[in-house]
């Protein structure tokens, strides 16, 4: 079981949805993928993203406009 | 309803092709298939190296209005045609080119860029994919 991490930060619509999507992939079922970002917008929308590929989000965090998501494959 | 995305790119217009290619590439990262068809003034963008000539298509200005659009979307770190389009390849999305625009603007398979395009078609073709797809959208 690996973790995988994703840094978007800086980076606008749709390349954090679609960094998320290469990055679950890549991944072997029950690999972490941690997504760091800045974009308002794909804070709401990873989640949204992990729930129609039926992925389970682990944990959403945000410090001073940074968040991190965690997804499970 | 399958999961599944079909686009008509009709216009060859700048800002018209980053909004074909946003969409798809948001349907491919939320786990749905895509099938972009490039007929008329969106086939012009297909030909090597025309992925981004097109224009704008308000305030283009002779160039002008595309060139301060380009500077403010690279301010604000949106991504080029060329990776949008990258991306979309990666994550499984299929090209097909109109065999008729084709036919009318005088264009061979080797004047396109091949190697992103799966398929070349006529409206059969569209009408088989876009009959079972839950999101369908001309451009």
């Amino acid at each position: 079981m690996a973790e995988i991490y994703v840094d978007v930060r800086g980076e606008t619509c749709p390349v954090p949805l679609v960094e998320m999507r290469k990055a679950v992939k890549k991944a072997q079922p029950g690999d972490i993928i941690e997504i760091t970002g800045n974009n308002v917008a794909s804070k709401k929308e990873i989640p949204m993203a992990a729930d129609a590929l039926s992925l389970a989000v682990i944990s959403i965090d945000e410090q001073d406009g940074t968040w991190i998501i965690k997804i499970k494959k | 309803m399958a999961d599944k995305t079909t686009i008509i790119v009709q216009s060859g217009d700048m800002d018209k092709l980053y909004s074909a290619l946003i969409v798809s590439n948001g349907s491919l990262a939320m786990g749905m298939e895509v099938s972009l068809y490039f007929t008329f003034w969106g086939l012009l963008r297909l030909k090597k190296g025309g992925l981004e000539k097109g224009p704008l298509s308000k305030m283009h200005f002779w160039g002008l209005g595309k060139k301060m659009m380009l500077g403010r979307m690279k301010k604000n770190n949106v991504a080029s045609l060329e990776r949008l389009m990258a991306d979309f390849k990666e994550l499984g999305g299929k090209i097909i080119a109109c065999e008729m625009t084709m036919d009318i603007m005088g264009l061979k398979r080797s004047d396109l860029i091949e190697d992103i395009i799966d398929d070349y078609g006529a409206v059969g073709t569209y009408i088989q994919e876009a009959r079972q797809s839950a999101i369908t959208l001309f451009i």
